[in-house]
């Protein structure tokens, strides 16, 4: 990592040592200090994922016990979803690469940036000490459903609070970037010359400060529910068990969009960059953007259509279900139109990313069987629902994040990694990805229900082909996480623009300077201009 | 009677294959389209980009094609769920009543079981609510599901075409013993079916149950067991006259098992949680009978011998 040129690894600040890390307000080393932590609790939940399908691999007990299980689940459900996917790309890359995209020094807020920082560990770490204290992990589902999570003995009080700090992270990391797109673009970079990343990041943040604080009074409730019975949700004590999904789903709903909304600006940015061309429908991809963020506050009552909730309103948000899929498909029709008469390079971050497009449209059509109202009494709560969010969040987000991350690796490190390691580590987990889900859509069909820790024989041999899947899936992580670690050390020099691309943060050095540019970039035309 | 609302499952699945149908042709359309371009403007075959910065028409096109697919999926889903909401006026009402973990069904006659057992073609309206926590109950093969939420009645109704055993889950978490939560559909040929609903129904009335049916058919055994091994809640082995540490107000006291105390612990299962268990179990008030409640704790005083 160590140019002669000074970059900010080797410009410290104020302190030094570790200190230079934790208490730095520069966005890019933040944005490495999340990466970091979220990438070691992925690798967690990770395990705990390939522990539950080789516990799946037979009917009956296999390698753990039934309560055991019921606390593997959920714990991975927690970190993946509150740990790991929803401050995923925004608080990682979105920290380090928002400001150098606009080019500004850093964001608005660079000490409510460090605070945000530290509030996601602490909420981690109040989540992590959940697991061993008390009644042990929390065996309720990352929904926190009521009355269940009210009668449980676990410990979901300390861990329904650690999510309750991480709501307080996001919310700022939210104001933080609208703030910074807002007030912080260069001179002559207008809202339409902006690449789609930062718009993507700017829907995003304005679905961060609107949606959590809902679930995080939500939680707080649940809390006080739990200490005081004071009988909101208990229907024992007069409370609504209703009201809980509501209120949840007000936030879980849109939060879907927090994951999947800066993978879709990841994905507008690599295309025009490997295919040479600008992206085709530019303002309309920018425009896609907000109304899906729109649309997307007002169709939380689709996870609640067998709930008991009066069948008018479940008619209501079937149909601003359906809505809100035309402005995601408007983007992936764009996609592969911007790949028309191109130049195109097939390298990793592009490979990955038709990965994404592959397994996103099949997460969002799979959606529209569950957005259905006479197909989604079906198939809800079954494996068929697991399949379909692995598809959107794991298939979509992750394998952007990972497009991401190949990306963007040279500017963050200044380094390259192997190019056919990267491929190959690409195709096992595409491979291991379809042969890990894709059957859980006909186990659901076929009626096979969703976090059961034992299941009838007739289900075996596709639960049997779902974990073969899974370690297929787990090698070519191995092989992705092994291929960047070394490379951040010992990779070749990768230059200042290795892909030729023409957004902002590839007109400084990589790594970059400590204040970002030289001399204060003036931005005279649209993203993605290569000739 | 009315063709159209015989069939659901012939509907749901028609409503599946449609929507899959017109997913897997957008699906292979983009795939294709994806491909043959990456494969045609590969940067080696096609060294020259060409810029072009949209085409007002065609986004128009996939603006208002897919619009229009959309509502069209839409409807057809809401058709199906109209006819899923309305169950015909001769159904026949089961109350069923979810606990965790196991099913209880109340038949008009005040019949109970733990299976569902129906007779062939009449269609069936199940009344459905829960004792402690969410709930869900589904049917796979007849395409049906709704939640049972403690305080509040839902509904669904099917129609049982064809005669059989067939699966019913629960499908909403609701503890440890979720995976177990299992019960049996069985579809019976009339005849068999009213011979059974009359001759039990009048059988039970007279004579008090044995004390095990009783067990199972409340869910007590889906937590307690009779051999000594501890699961969700203290084994029934030995359990009368042990002296135990309970925690009442949340403070922990001791007290020896008798017959009063087991009473209390089934009308009032929070008011003396057993220590190192969970306050989970559902009150038995109004659903055990005096007479009944008397024929357990009597089975639990034998198992001490």
């Amino acid at each position: 990592m160590e140019n002669s040129e000074l970059n900010f690894y080797n410009t410290d600040g104020r302190y030094k040592g570790i200190f230079s890390w934790i208490l730095s307000t520069d966005h890019k080393r933040i944005g490495l200090l999340y990466l970091t932590a979220m990438f070691s609790f992925f690798l967690v939940a990770v395990t705990l994922g390939l522990l539950m399908r080789l516990e799946l691999i037979a009917p009956g007990e296999t390698i753990m016990t039934a309560p055991v299980y019921n606390a593997v689940f959920t714990v991975h459900g927690v970190i993946m979803i509150f740990l790991f996917i929803i401050p995923g790309i925004p608080a990682g890359l979105g920290n380090f690469f928002l400001p150098l995209q606009i080019g500004a020094q850093d964001v608005a807020f660079p000490r409510i940036n460090l605070m945000s920082w530290w509030f996601y560990m602490s909420g981690a770490m109040v989540i992590l000490i959940s697991l061993f204290t008390g009644g042990g992990a929390p065996d309720t589902g990352w929904t926190f459903y009521v009355p269940y999570s009210l009668k449980t003995g676990t410990n979901v009080t300390l861990a329904v609070f650690g999510v309750f700090l991480l709501g307080i992270s996001s919310t700022m990391t939210g104001i933080n970037f609208v703030t910074t797109i807002h007030r912080l673009r260069a001179p002559g970079m207008k809202w339409f010359r902006m690449p789609l990343f930062s718009w993507a990041l700017y829907a995003t943040g304005w679905v961060q400060i609107l949606a959590t604080p809902v679930l995080g009074l939500t939680l707080l409730l649940l809390i006080l529910e739990r200490l005081f019975n004071i009988g909101l949700f208990d229907p024992s004590r007069g409370g609504d068990p209703l009201l809980f999904e509501h209120l949840f789903w007000i936030y879980s709903h849109p939060a879907v969009y927090i994951m999947i909304l800066p993978a879709m600006g990841v994905v507008s940015e690599i295309i025009p960059v490997f295919a040479r061309r600008t992206i085709f429908g530019y303002k309309m991809i920018a425009f896609s953007s907000i109304a899906i963020a729109f649309v997307g506050y007002l169709v939380w009552g689709h996870h609640m259509f067998t709930s008991g909730m009066s069948d008018i309103s479940r008619i209501v948000f079937s149909f601003l279900t359906f809505i809100v899929a035309v402005p995601s498909g408007i983007k992936v029709f764009n996609w592969v139109s911007s790949m028309y008469k191109g130049s195109i390079d097939l390298k990793s971050p592009l490979l990955f990313t038709v990965a994404f497009i592959f397994l996103f449209s099949i997460g969002g059509i799979t959606g529209l069987v569950n957005g259905a109202l006479a197909t989604n009494i079906h198939v809800h709560g079954t494996y068929f629902i697991v399949a379909h969010f692995h598809y959107t969040m794991f298939g979509g987000t992750a394998f952007a994040f990972f497009a991401a991350l190949h990306y963007w690796f040279p500017k963050m490190f200044g380094r390259m990694y192997r190019e056919r390691l990267a491929k190959t580590a690409c195709i096992f987990l595409f491979i291991g990805f379809n042969v890990l889900y894709f059957p859980m859509f006909i186990l659901g069909w076929e009626g096979m229900p969703r976090r059961y820790y034992d299941y009838l024989p007739e289900f075996q041999s596709l639960q049997v082909i779902s974990t073969i899947g899974s370690w297929i899936l787990v090698a070519g992580i191995v092989i992705m996480f092994y291929n960047l670690i070394r490379s951040v050390f010992r990779g070749e020099k990768a230059g200042n623009n290795p892909w030729g691309g023409s957004t902002l943060e590839w007109t400084t050095s990589s790594p970059p300077p400590a204040e970002n540019f030289e001399e204060v970039p003036v931005v005279t035309g649209g993203p993605y201009r290569f000739r | 009677m009315f063709a159209n609302f015989l069939n659901q499952i012939y509907k749901v699945d028609d409503i599946f294959f449609l929507i899959v149908g017109i997913s897997v042709v957008i699906l292979a359309f983009i795939t294709i389209a994806m491909i043959f371009f990456l494969i045609k403007f590969n940067r080696k075959k096609n060294p020259v980009a060409k810029d072009i910065e949209g085409n007002l028409l065609l986004e128009i096109i996939w603006i208002v094609v897919p619009t229009i697919l959309v509502i069209i999926m839409f409807y057809y889903g809401w058709a199906g769920f109209r006819a899923m909401r309305n169950p015909p006026e001769d159904a026949m009402p089961v109350k069923v009543t979810a606990r965790m973990w196991s099913w209880s069904f109340t038949y008009e006659n005040g019949l109970k079981s733990n299976e569902l057992n129906v007779p062939l073609n009449k269609p069936v309206k199940l009344i459905i609510t829960s004792e402690d926590v969410l709930h869900s109950l589904f049917i796979p093969v007849f395409r049906v599901k709704e939640d049972a939420v403690p305080g509040m009645e839902t509904y669904l109704w099917f129609l049982p075409d064809s005669l059989g055993k067939y699966d019913l889950f629960c499908t909403e978490y609701c503890g440890t013993g979720h995976h177990a939560m299992i019960s049996k559909v069985n579809v019976m040929s009339p005849e068999e079916f009213y011979q059974w609903y009359e001759k039990k129904g009048e059988a039970e009335d007279i004579k008090a149950k044995d004390a095990l049916i009783l067990m199972e058919e409340n869910g007590c055994l889906g937590c307690h067991t009779t051999d000594g091994a501890v699961e969700v809640g203290p084994s029934f082995k030995g359990l009368f006259g042990h002296v135990t540490v309970v925690i009442t107000n949340g403070k922990e006291r001791v007290v020896t098992v008798d017959e009063e105390y087991l009473k209390k612990s089934m009308l009032e299962p929070d008011a003396d949680v057993v220590k190192g268990f969970d306050a989970i179990m559902p009150s038995q008030k109004d659903v055990l009978t005096d007479d009944e409640i008397q024929t357990i704790i009597d089975y639990i005083k034998d198992l001490n011998d």
